[in-house]
């Protein structure tokens, strides 16, 4: 199922309109097209400065705590008794997830922009946390936007971020999650446009957010495909890695594009099943148009109203996806599958328990998937699988769908 | 020619600047949105901006917003508000009718299928708030196919080197968008205003008109000193929700607003 892909097609995206084949673009405001522009500028220049870069990774090393390693999980991958199952690490980034790699490299551009004051989307947290963090590390103004829904189920990582002095605005439009979100750090953004930089948290947005963020992401594919070269002694035959906007899989995958023997599988949420309406699965069940800045696959319904979307990990709750992955999915380089809910929540017990190690409910799709995939392989075969974050945020949602009283007494 | 030319030729001769009121389709309940329309052309109105409500309105403030959200409500939609355009176009054949709303619902329903359906409606124009020129060819032929004009925003953050650019694939009029921000901010700077028109109309013969942070008499008269029309939306989609005000009283609040706007140009 995994197409080989041309690499100079590969080399074409995205165009200069910041197309990858029919999706991505910049379908905003005109308010906003002068500042995209000054921001593609910058960052077309800052990609080739030796400055930026060894600022970048001299951040990534000693603040994010890089590399992160690849770890064989030895005990799940004997009882599944299939293909070797890896994980890439990024759990142990600084503040828990691969979010932070991408906000060091925003805001060292808002910092070479001079821009004083970032904000931030957030659904999960994990982007707030990590753009709160690094604006705590610059010294600049962080205001965070979340739906009113997130602010609710992610209490922990609401607190953190207002520990680290940013400013957490609840967004009460819409659906209250992740998309309402956008919506407000984008009115923010107009209003604002002169002295801000927006940290857009995943690989979607308008040009040339997509670009730079998988860019910044890649660091996750590059370090993995080293790392299994010389742990494995070869490329692993697949990668898996969860998709809610897309960025740890599109940092996990990018750097492997051209290699034809490793199949990839992007696992987006299938909340109660993708027959039910109630999921987040634009790529698996969805139809291609606009929203946030770009074309790409979408949940919508038959009037082209974004849909809500159901997932019982706030960081895959999203009704778009990043046009990269659209454009994969269309030429079939990557093949896009689900994980259900209660799929997921077993996956994150399962792994904790086997392997000590606890995972982000997000992250739980995708050990859900690769655990199916797994089975139909054999032994001399591997996976990686990008561990995109840890779990400690989602013990509440856990608890709750266990039906465990944390603060009351054992049970 | 079409309606939107024939009405800004008509208002020249006369001497008068445009007054366009923006409402949003179906809000705050379908059935009334024809009706008001035409009590805002009574009132003085000379364009009719009608709002498509989108689910995520990205450009709008918190009134518009919520007209959005009441006329979703409703299940109001890119096709209820061709229908509402055509019922409309039975009584009033002159007054040019502006669809404003976000690329997804046409996208959705198709541009050519679009470009059908509104000028069957009696559309006269096309405002898409995320489709920048960069992204607009594909829909502009084919409203230009149906004779529809595609009007452009222009922002205090528009470079000069974009002028150009904007104003090659405009028709009908120009609009400019007062203020950094969503629509029912509130700091306008008519000064600013005045100066960015002038240098637009140095490079153009469409009209201007300049909306955003219109909120009463007073703005509308400082802004139409220098333009040729005035948009006053989030202070007529306010009126309209609110609701410690019955419903017929919300009509009438809003259609007087229009009518203190239109003395005051
Ligand atoms: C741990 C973790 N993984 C994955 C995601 C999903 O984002 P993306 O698809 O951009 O990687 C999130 C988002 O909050 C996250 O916190």
């Amino acid at each position: 199922m995994n197409k080989p892909i041309d690499p100079s097609v590969y080399a074409q995206v995205p165009d200069a309109n910041g197309r990858f084949g029919p999706y991505g673009g910049k379908f905003v405001s005109e308010t906003l097209m002068s500042a995209l522009a000054e921001l593609e500028r910058v960052y077309t220049q800052l990609k080739e400065d030796p400055d930026f870069q060894q600022e970048f990774d001299a951040y990534l090393a000693h603040f994010v705590g890089r590399p992160s390693p690849l770890y064989e999980a030895q005990r799940w991958s004997d009882e599944i008794g299939g293909a070797r199952i890896y994980f890439k690490r990024e759990d142990l980034n600084h503040t828990g997830a691969h979010k932070v790699n991408n906000t060091v490299g925003q805001a060292l551009l808002a910092k070479f922009m001079g821009k004083k004051r970032v904000i931030a989307e957030t659904g999960a947290g994990q982007h707030g946390v990590a753009s709160a963090t690094i604006a705590a590390r610059l010294g600049m103004e962080c205001h965070v936007f979340m739906g009113e829904e997130d602010v609710r189920r992610q209490a922990l990582n609401v607190y953190r971020m207002r520990l680290l002095g940013a400013n957490v605005v609840s967004v009460t439009s819409g659906s209250r999650t992740l998309k309402d979100a956008m919506n407000e750090a984008m009115r923010d953004w107009v209003t604002n446009v002169d002295d801000t930089f927006y940290i857009i948290g995943t690989v979607a947005g308008p040009h040339p957010y997509p670009m730079l963020v998988r860019d910044f992401q890649s660091v996750i594919g590059r370090e993995a495909r080293a790392q299994s070269l010389s742990q494995i002694g070869r490329l692993p035959d697949a990668l898996v890695a969860c998709v809610g906007g897309g960025s740890n899989a599109i940092g996990l995958f990018h750097p492997f594009l051209e290699d034809d023997g490793v199949a990839m599988y992007g696992v987006e949420a299938g909340g109660h099943g993708v027959e039910t309406n109630e999921h987040a699965a634009p790529l698996t069940a969805g139809t291609p148009g606009v929203l946030h800045g770009n074309r790409t696959y979408l949940m919508q319904d038959e009037d082209g109203q974004i849909m809500h979307t159901h997932s019982v990990s706030a960081g895959l709750d999203y009704p778009g996806v990043g046009p990269e992955h659209s454009w994969l999915k269309d030429i079939g380089r990557v093949n896009y599958v689900v994980a259900n809910d209660d799929e997921a929540l077993a996956a994150f017990h399962k792994v904790t328990r086997t392997e000590g190690i606890m995972p982000a409910l997000e992250t739980s799709h995708a050990l859900a998937y690769a655990a199916k995939l797994a089975a139909t392989m054999t032994p001399d075969q591997s996976i990686v699988v990008n561990l995109s974050g840890r779990g400690d945020k989602d013990i509440f949602t856990v608890a709750e769908v266990d039906g465990a009283d944390i603060f009351g007494e054992q049970n | 020619m079409s309606r939107i030319q024939a009405k800004w030729q008509e208002l020249q001769a006369a001497g008068k600047k445009a007054v366009i009121p923006y409402v949003v389709g179906g809000d705050p309940e379908p059935d009334v949105t024809v009706g008001l329309m035409h009590k805002l052309v009574e009132a003085g109105a000379d364009m009719l901006e009608l709002g498509v409500p989108f689910s995520d309105p990205m450009a709008e403030g918190p009134a518009i917003q919520k007209g959005h959200e009441r006329a979703l409500a409703h299940k109001v939609s890119l096709r209820k508000c061709l229908a509402m355009a055509a019922e409309f176009r039975l009584q009033d054949a002159a007054t040019p009718i502006i669809l404003m709303g976000y690329a997804n619902p046409i996208e959705h329903m198709g541009y050519a299928a679009f470009a059908d359906a509104a000028a069957d409606a009696g559309v006269d124009g096309v405002i898409t708030v995320d489709l920048p020129p960069e992204e607009v060819m594909a829909m502009n032929i084919e409203l230009k196919r149906v004779g529809i004009d595609n009007i452009f925003l222009i922002a205090p953050t528009t470079p000069d080197e974009r002028l150009p650019l904007i104003i090659e694939q405009a028709s009908g009029f120009i609009y400019y968008v007062s203020l950094k921000g969503v629509t029912g901010a509130g700091h306008l700077n008519t000064e600013e205003v005045a100066a960015k028109v002038k240098q637009i109309k140095a490079l153009t013969s469409l009209p201007v008109a300049v909306g955003f942070g219109i909120k009463d008499a007073e703005s509308a008269a400082l802004v139409g000193a220098s333009a040729d029309g005035v948009v006053v939306g989030s202070a007529l989609v306010n009126l309209l929700g609110d609701a410690s005000n019955v419903l017929e009283g919300r009509i009438n609040a809003a259609v007087g607003l229009l009518g203190d706007i239109r003395s005051g140009v």
